[in-house]
């Protein structure tokens, strides 16, 4: 009787004149505060990659003298010439990205504890899956994508310095231009951004915020720790080790999964990089499912983790 | 409808009991202050309450299960944790983005109106303000939402008193309007007791007193009792006893005023006075159970 007069009595209270704000609003604003938190996620790459054209800058007091050597070369070679600072560039840039979304999964659930903000942003309808989800998607989403730009926009640069270069020694910049496939190259960049950073490693960083959201201390330790005692019990327990050859697969094999490995990516056509073999590996879709039960776990351990 | 309601409300840390199947019903409209000792269970409760923490037994605030639907509660409960939960890396700007991002009930243009009265710059970050400024910052957000429970736990902890009363002045005319209710605990009883209407104690998780300020007002009274007059004052069986400069200060319950106000001076009795008196009684009873 009580609790159904009470619902009559409270839904028209309810709806009127109050803003409904949907959840991919919510979703947009924590990532935004992600992004206004760790303001490395892009500070990071963009000073490599700054400090990357510095350096090429002065490598290309040399350039005029290699441009000469390298018409000694085959076009095979004179190709792998002309790209490989561009490589260079990309591997560097992909490289600080990984390292800071390693780090920063880390802290994700754990420094909000740690500095007990976690009690201010539980005052806010916001649920812990939607803080969960904004949190991974920096490194499923944001991460691959500030990548592919920041490296596309110094492989121009490094191109224009170069053109200039060799314009004002009075070379020919047709070589360089024809010869560089610059347009094929971030066509392939952003594949294996996404096949290989993304989804390919959706496991490792559902893990690392599981780790983030459990840890009362050094979560780092609790991420490396666990799995090679695991390895090493294995090994003792049956002398047999699937799991760390599992979890080296994870790391080293996503290359022959996505069809490449960053430093001959050029190499392989768009034809052959083997989208559809890739999207079809049962490793793919085993290691999405593994990642969706870590981020799960971690939405619920944050649910009722204090603050430290 | 209530507000608050809880039956048998049980939280267990291991072997120690936090709160021990409290009964607990709160009206719209209220300003409920909990008192307790530390340890007593008040953060317990609140944390119960406010979807942080799991339980035991039946809660229901604005007619939600806070543990499973915290989200949804939060759209129409605010609170203030303790003072120094803003995140410090946060610019107040991006605060006020964040929380009109993701509350429907925030009204800006009402924080940005309390921040205008404060010397608080949009640009600073939380970290360059003083403690007093982050408070009144967190004080500015919340009461910018229209919320219909407030429920703060030692939101002036750390501050000096002159912070303290502006608070609790800004609580009171800017933001308490009868239909919202407000829940505070704090451990300077003095500062909040002109603000509740209604008050309780927690000791041990349970509770072990809860009433209205008025009925407490007319029941509970004190006599600073003339030393002639010591033993007629103890035959009416005062509930608390202390001495204060040498003199007799004797605590009653529900005696007539007239009859007290013959043996010394009458007054009502503060909560502070009152929370020593019970819990003190408590104790008492429990070690004498003991032996």
């Amino acid at each position: 009787m009580n609790t159904q007069s009470d619902a009559i009595r409270e839904s028209p209270l309810e709806s009127p004149a109050i803003a409904v704000i949907s959840p991919s609003r919510r979703m947009y604003w924590s990532v935004r505060r992600e992004l206004w938190e760790n303001r490395s996620l892009y500070i990071a790459p963009i000073a490599v990659a700054a400090l990357f054209i510095v350096g090429y800058l002065i490598s290309t007091i040399r350039l005029v003298s290699k441009i000469h050597a390298g018409l000694a070369l085959n076009p095979l070679q004179q190709q792998e010439a002309l790209e490989r600072p561009y490589n260079f560039a990309a591997v560097f840039i992909m490289g600080t990205t990984f390292i800071v979304a390693v780090f920063y999964c880390l802290d994700a659930l754990h420094g909000e504890r740690r500095d007990r903000s976690i009690l201010f942003w539980k005052s806010l309808p916001v649920s812990d899956l939607t803080t969960v989800l904004s949190k991974a998607t920096i490194p499923l989403v944001v991460l691959p994508l500030l990548t592919f730009a920041i490296t596309v926009v110094t492989q121009w640069i490094m191109l224009l310095l170069s053109s200039v270069i060799l314009l004002a020694s009075g070379l020919s910049v047709a070589t360089l231009w024809i010869h560089l496939p610059l347009f094929q190259m971030s066509v392939m960049l952003l594949y294996h951004l996404l096949a290989f950073h993304s989804l390919w490693f959706a496991p490792l960083f559902g893990w690392l915020l599981l780790v983030s959201a459990w840890a009362r201390r050094v979560p780092f330790l609790w991420a490396v720790l666990p799995p090679i005692a695991i390895a090493v019990v294995e090994k003792i327990a049956f002398n047999t080790s699937h799991f760390a050859s599992m979890l080296a697969r994870r790391f080293s094999g996503g290359g022959q999964s996505a069809g490449f490995t960053p430093g001959e990516m050029s190499m392989v056509p768009l034809t052959q990089l083997g989208l559809g073999k890739f999207l079809v590996s049962p490793g793919l879709w085993a290691g999405l499912l593994v990642a969706a039960a870590f981020l799960a776990a971690a939405a619920q351990l944050r649910r009722s983790r204090e603050p430290i | 409808m209530a507000c608050i309601e809880a039956h048998g409300l049980r939280k267990a840390f291991g072997p120690k009991i936090a709160l021990d199947g409290i009964n607990l019903r709160v009206e719209e409209g209220r300003i409920l202050g909990i008192i307790g000792p530390n340890g007593a269970g008040k953060t317990t409760a609140l944390n119960a309450i406010l979807g942080l923490a799991p339980y035991q037994g039946q809660l229901k605030v604005l007619g939600r299960d806070p543990w499973t639907q915290r989200d949804q509660l939060m759209c129409d409960v605010s609170f203030i944790a303790d003072v120094a939960v803003l995140p410090r890396w946060m610019k107040v700007s991006q605060a006020l983005d964040y929380v009109a991002g993701v509350h429907p009930r925030f009204d800006r243009a009402k924080a940005e109106s309390f921040l205008a009265r404060t010397t608080i710059s949009h640009t600073s970050k939380v970290r360059e303000l003083s403690k007093g400024m982050v408070a009144q910052l967190h004080l500015a957000l919340v009461m910018a939402i229209d919320a219909k429970l407030l429920v703060l736990d030692e939101p002036t902890l750390g501050l000096d008193i002159l912070y303290r009363k502006q608070f609790y002045d800004s609580l009171l005319n800017d933001y308490f309007d009868r239909s919202r209710t407000i829940i505070l605990t704090t451990h300077q009883v003095e500062e909040i007791e002109h603000v509740l209407t209604d008050v309780m104690f927690i000791h041990r998780g349970q509770i072990v007193f809860n009433s209205s300020i008025e009925e407490l007002e007319s029941r509970y009274l004190e006599v600073t009792v003339r030393p002639d007059q010591i033993a007629a004052a103890r035959a009416l069986k005062p509930m608390y006893e202390r001495e204060v400069l040498g003199r007799s200060i004797l605590m009653f319950d529900h005696v007539d005023r007239q009859q007290l106000a013959a043996l010394g001076e009458v007054r009502t009795a503060g909560i502070a006075d009152l929370f020593v008196a019970v819990i003190g009684n408590q104790a008492g009873q429990k070690q004498g159970g003991a032996r």
